[in-house]
């Protein structure tokens, strides 16, 4: 409940930041929205020397969606801005879905979009959404800009590829080939509990036909688990009992979970399973324009 | 003529509360919201490890940190004979750990410094050096004979059980099974949990070397027994000790017993000599203060053809963590266990319990609960639904022909107890009415067309509230009975004082009430104040559904003994002799002449101005009430839940709670009281549950793994009323804060169990989350014992 | 403060950064010098005396201490006092003017929606956040927005009440 001492700084530009950041030479941890951060700080798992708030960086709070259809989301969103958006809600169904999910409604006032996919909790819901999404990370460091592909981008639990240099500006989203469709479903015993097992799954579709697809699970591994090769089974095709079927029988077998107090690793993959047929069938089932 | 007593805020109004005017302001004050000049901050260092011997402890780096100012080991707790303490149930516990860590969190150090921060660096600055020994974490490895022994410090000590207890006619017992045409049988078991209140325990000790006197504002339900304890433990004189118990952040058990923080902020204050407050965080109360349950429960009943239950066999054996610290009648070593079918007339019972130590926290409080009534009531309402479904008879019909009959009572049970009164039936009744128990079937059917599964689960109880009378009922040989004080002011106001003390529960609101039904004084003109030992009577606080048969019948009395004298008084004015007084309420008449006469306003004025000759002046008094029978509210609790079988989520369709708990007093508050309850029933049920890996690591220990229910998942909650009062107390009231809790929890899991009936499943263990019940269901298999835990991380 | 005395503190270590803040709370310019991991709970509670803001659990769970950030419920347990520089902060304190009750306040009380008061001002918080959002919630949405706060107390139902009492005194106050 106390958290151990640290120096404070809340730079107003993100090159300030990123100096600061070098200067921290690793012992330097970015403050967001702060609500993974905050509670470990608290509970003294973590002990930076220094911490950089961002919050007083101008101009990162945007959701835009660009003339080819991407999607860019600023550093500072927070997650009830995503709940709120009537563009995500009109535009982006596997965020939109995703949304209302995240912790509890406090929480999402304050937390932050690319702070949590930064965080690579395996139960977080961001993560998993911009890897069954295709998403990337644009990075910010001494050098400049980078972008780092989703699948690059989480390397484990609570690890991602930043350097300790470098500040996770944006998130974006590619412009889907065709509708974009999808949905998020998650199984908790409450509001704010980690999730037993989570589903995001992402379809770029043109009338009744698959033209892209992505999936991404949480809670049902080591880290956040990259399932998008199940996609081959619904590319091309179109959404069918049996195609389903198939996608869900993929997506399943890579899931990675573990017996705990939530349930048995079966348990948790046949949620995935279940999960994974009812985002599709809800998808098939829809007047697809 | 006559006073409305609704309109005075008398017996049945649904007074507004007046607590809620500072707490809707943000203005109560909780013991973390007290500020003296000079204060100092402690914080505790527990122990991260279930079993282990303490090689050495090294606090030199705390000690130089700046703004430390002291730092406590269980040596130095030793050196003034303080590191162990006396428990409520004839044990002993340690304050800071000298010889051993006996479980995860246990308190090992304290550090006092200028604020919480700097204690809490500190805290990490102490090196403890442990030598791990093997941990005991269910009473089956505390049983086995090669078990390392816990309580090694105790002389006489044998292995690791704690007692043998039994209760029953045993011989008679064993004839009914021998006489039975079907014998019904279940096992369970009741999960550890935790009461778990919004605010946890601390406590604010101020020492004063001057006067010599000690004064601790802490959270407690029970402030007298603190008092009389911290004489016993500290050697003070009990006039020099004043404890204060503020607003509470709800209490639910957890605050009756006395936690070692208390005690060594007590001790850093004497050696500090300026105030130190302890405020335990979410962990500390989740891994160290009094839990409740953890009890392996198994029984037979012993069965006619036609329904009728000719007998009960029950088994319990319970966890009680590293020291017995149940907070308990001294002459019950389970509880009121034998509580268990109290509503069934069955000829004869028997039961035999057992408790072990083990490497987990320390308590088995009275988790909302009359002692362990709630595991009994919990394995009542499971057996009985197993032997109706043994028996292929309808549960609800089952329960009326064995259920007391209204003209029975009092009725003596087969354990021994004795009800005082109830209308079982009617509830049955109005509860299967209202949740539609005739279209069930139908209803069942059409959901499994959509592919769900429904089940009705119903639960009835009676329990027993109110402890004691004194013959039977002592905590550390101090008679459980109640108090309470009432001065009437020359203007007709009045100040009560209790040795009740309400944690959330209202008795502000309805103390008055009941003085206003007595004297007609209107309730807004009555200052309620409880807590502090310095002005409040002896009673023994608020627990076990306590308060309203015990203490609230004390303030019936009390009223009526001022009521007595203001007859005096009113005869005095009236110039008529006592005996042609008549009362009404609020106001004294000459008999047969009723517009002649004078309010109790008039005669508090009397009482200090124009009092007869001879007679003493004010107008006050005392009542210490010792009740004779503990008071029997029923309930009858029944739900209905759907299942869905592809993931095992269940959901609440309906919830009805039908509540007799005698005449209420302020019904809104009694709602809130059930609604509460209900609520925690639910989250025992469905999620809220605390468990030990092997190594001894907590499952449960905070808010991420402990979970309790948000407003989302909690059902709604429709409440119907049924009044028969208390035949033996002074205003009929029964007790009613705890009945949700103990009886809700068979509610839910029977209307689950009775959607899996057809799949051959006869029992899933608490809690019934959604893997727990698909697993069932996919198997056809029963779950038993605690949710496995955590393999690595 | 009087402006007669102020006593001095011995001053803290030197290598203890401490910083100035300035926080608009309810209203009220409120400056203090904190250390950067004092959190804005604990500020308002200790330095500025606001003990309605209550801190229940160590995780960010129980919702006991929300307050308002710039209008926005945030969880001041879960951010550092030096973060609120500049900002406003409404908390329980802030919820009544010097004559009348909020109808949040009101409704609490109408409806019997406290009974420990632990819960009740972050509860009344995040429910004057959904309000002044939407003025005409229905059941569900009280319930959705009230799920990063606990009560132990109530089982919720008389709280969802009170939130609709107020809704509708609103409501009505704006006609």
């Amino acid at each position: 409940m106390y958290p151990s001492r640290f120096k404070y700084e809340s730079p107003k530009t993100i090159v300030e930041a990123i100096k600061l950041l070098d200067a921290g030479k690793g012992d330097a941890k970015v403050l967001a929205g702060g609500q993974s951060l905050v509670p470990m700080l608290k509970l003294r798992f973590a002990f930076p020397d220094q911490i950089v708030d961002i919050n007083n960086i101008p101009g990162l709070d945007y959701i835009r969606f660009d003339a080819d259809g991407s999607l860019h989301i600023g550093a500072l969103v927070r997650h009830e801005h995503l709940e709120k958006s009537v563009e995500i809600s009109m535009r982006q169904p596997t965020i939109a879905a995703a949304a209302p999910l995240v912790a509890d409604p406090i929480v999402r006032a304050r937390g932050t979009f690319v702070g949590s996919v930064c965080h690579a909790d395996p139960q977080g819901d961001w993560a998993a959404t911009m890897i069954a999404l295709h998403g990337s990370i644009v990075v910010q460091g001494p050098k400049g800009k980078r972008t780092i592909a989703m699948k690059d981008f989480v390397l484990g639990p609570y690890a991602n590829s930043l350097n300790y240099n470098e500040i996770a500006i944006e998130a974006v989203i590619p412009a889907p080939k065709g509708v974009a469709r999808g949905g998020y479903l998650k199984l908790e015993r409450r509001v704010g509990d980690f999730a037993t097992a989570s589903v995001a799954v992402a379809l770029d579709m043109s009338g009744d036909t698959v033209l892209n697809a992505g999936f991404a699970l949480a809670g049902v591994g080591g880290k956040t688990i990259d399932a998008n090769e199940a996609a081959s089974a619904l590319i091309g095709q179109k959404l069918t009992e049996a195609t389903i079927a198939k996608a869900a029988q993929l997506v399943a077998a890579l899931a990675e979970p573990r017996t705990d107090h939530r349930g048995s690793a079966e348990y948790k993959r046949h949620i995935v399973e279940t999960f994974v047929k009812r985002i599709l069938v809800a998808n098939s089932a829809q007047k697809v324009a | 003529m006559s006073l409305n007593e609704v309109k005075i805020g008398g017996m049945g109004a649904s007074r507004r509360r007046v607590e809620d005017n500072r707490f809707i302001r943000g203005k109560g004050n909780y013991v973390d919201d007290i500020v003296l000049p000079g204060m100092l901050h402690m914080e505790i260092l527990r122990s991260p490890v279930a079993h282990a011997r303490i090689k050495s402890i090294d606090t030199s780096a705390a000690w130089d940190m700046p703004g430390v100012r002291l730092v406590l080991t269980g040596e130095m707790m030793a050196a003034r004979n303080l590191a162990w303490m006396p428990t409520l149930s004839y044990d002993t516990a340690a304050v800071l750990a000298t010889d051993k860590v006996r479980f995860q969190g246990q308190e090992v150090c304290a550090v006092i410094a200028d604020d919480p921060y700097i204690a809490k660096d500190a805290c990490g600055k102490i090196v403890v050096d442990y030598e791990i020994l093997p941990p005991i974490v269910n009473p089956v490895q505390a049983a086995a004979p090669d078990a390392v022994q816990i309580r090694d410090d105790k002389a006489g000590q044998v292995g690791n059980k704690i007692f043998d207890w039994e209760i029953g006619d045993k011989a008679r017992t064993d004839n009914a099974f021998a006489d039975a045409d079907v014998v019904s049988k279940i096992e369970l078991h009741y999960p550890r949990t935790h009461p778990s209140p919004m605010e946890t325990c601390g406590s604010l000790a101020d020492y004063d070397r001057a006067t010599g006197k000690l004064t601790v504002y802490l959270t407690t339900q029970a402030p007298h027994i603190v008092r009389a304890a911290v004489a016993m433990v500290a050697e003070l004189p009990e006039q020099n000790i004043r404890i204060v118990s503020p607003d509470i952040g709800g209490g639910f058990g957890n605050k009756v017993p006395i936690y070692p923080g208390y005690v060594v902020a007590i001790l850093a204050s004497i050696l500090t000599e300026k105030p130190v407050k302890w405020i335990e965080d979410k962990t500390g109360n989740l891994t160290s203060t009094g839990f409740g349950r953890d009890v392996y429960l198994k029984g037979e009943m012993a069965l006619r053809k036609d329904g009728k239950i000719l007998g009960v066999r029950m088994n319990t054996i319970s966890d009680h963590g590293a020291f017995f610290a149940d907070a308990q009648p001294s002459k019950f070593k389970i509880g009121l266990m034998h509580s268990a079918f109290a509503a069934y007339d069955i000829p004869t019972a028997h039961m035999f319990a057992t408790g072990y130590y083990t490497n987990k926290a320390p308590g088995g409080v009275a988790y909302r609960c009359s002692f362990r009534v709630t595991e009994a009531m919990f394995f009542q309402e499971r057996m009985v639904q197993a032997a109706a479904d043994d028996l292929g008879m309808d549960q609800a019909e089952f329960r009326r022909v064995n259920f007391v009959k209204d003209e029975q009572h009092p009725h003596r049970t087969a354990f021994g107890f004795l009800t005082d009164s109830g209308q079982y039936e009617k509830c049955l009744d109005i509860g299967l009415e209202a949740i539609g128990y005739k279209n069930f079937a139908a209803e069942k059917a059409e959901a499994a067309k959509r592919g769900r599964l429904l089940g009705i689960g119903i639960s009835t109880m009676t329990e027993p509230l109110g402890a004691g009378n004194s013959r039977e009922y002592d905590i550390l040989g101090i008679k459980m009975f109640d108090s309470a004080e009432l001065r009437i002011h020359m203007s007709g106001k009045a100040i009560l004082r209790t040795g009740s003390r309400g944690q959330g529960t209202g008795h502000e609101t309805t103390w008055a009430q009941i003085v206003a039904h007595e004297l007609g004084i209107p309730a807004d003109d009555i200052l309620v104040e409880e807590g502090d030992t310095d002005t409040a009577p002896f009673g023994m606080g608020t627990y076990a559904s306590r308060s309203t048969p015990v203490a609230g019948a004390a303030i019936a009395m009390v009223a009526r003994k001022v009521r007595a004298k203001a007859r005096k008084l009113a005869a005095h004015l009236l110039e008529v002799s006592e005996e042609d007084i008549e009362w009404e309420l609020g106001r004294f008449y000459v008999r047969g002449n009723q517009e002649r006469g004078v309010t109790i306003q008039d005669c508090a004025m009397a009482a200090y101005s124009n009092m007869p000759d001879g007679m003493e002046p004010g107008l006050e008094n005392v009542a210490y009430y010792d009740p004779p029978n503990l008071t029997w509210p029923f309930a009858c609790y029944i739900a209905k839940v759907e299942i869905d079988p592809e993931t095992g989520v269940w959901d609440v369709l309906q919830f009805v709670a039908v509540d007799d708990c005698g005449v209420r007093i302020n019904p809104m508050i009694v709602e809130g009281q059930i609604m509460g309850g209900l609520t925690e029933a639910y989250a025992m049920a469905n999620m809220q549950y605390q468990t030990y890996d092997e190594e001894g690591n907590i499952i449960g220990g905070n808010y991420m793994d402990f979970l309790l229910p948000t407003a989302w998942e909690t059902p709604g909650f429709e409440l119907y009323e049924v009044v028969t009062p208390c035949p033996h107390h002074p205003i009929g009231a029964k007790g009613v804060g705890e009945c949700a809790t103990v009886g809700g929890p068979a509610a839910f899991v029977n209307a689950v169990m009775d959607a899996l009936k057809d799949k051959g499943v006869r029992n899933i263990d608490m809690p019934l989350m959604p893997n727990r019940v698909y697993e069932a269901l996919t198997t056809g298999k029963d779950i038993y014992g605690m949710p496995p835990v955590r393999s690595g991380n | 403060m009087s402006s007669l005395y102020e006593e001095i503190n011995t001053p803290p270590a030197s290598d203890i950064p401490v910083r100035r803040v300035t926080i608009n709370v309810n209203g009220e310019a409120r400056t203090a010098n904190v250390e950067p991991r004092l959190l804005l709970a604990h500020l308002l509670r200790q330095g500025f005396k606001l003990t309605g803001t209550h801190t229940g659990c160590d995780t960010t769970n129980c919702g006991a201490c929300t307050v308002l950030f710039d209008g926005r419920p945030i969880k001041s347990c879960t951010m550092f006092a030096v973060q609120a520089d500049g900002h406003d902060v409404q908390t329980v304190e802030g919820l009544a003017s010097a004559s009348e009750l909020h109808p949040l306040q009101e409704g609490f009380k109408q409806e019997h929606a406290l009974q420990c008061g632990f819960c009740t001002p972050g509860m009344m918080m995040a429910a004057k956040a959904l309000l002044e959002e939407n003025l005409n919630p229905t059941e569900d949405e009280i319930r959705w927005a009230l799920s990063g706060n606990l009560c132990r107390c109530t089982g919720y139902q008389n709280i969802v009440k009170a939130v609709l009492w107020a809704a509708e005194k609103m409501r009505a106050e704006l006609n």
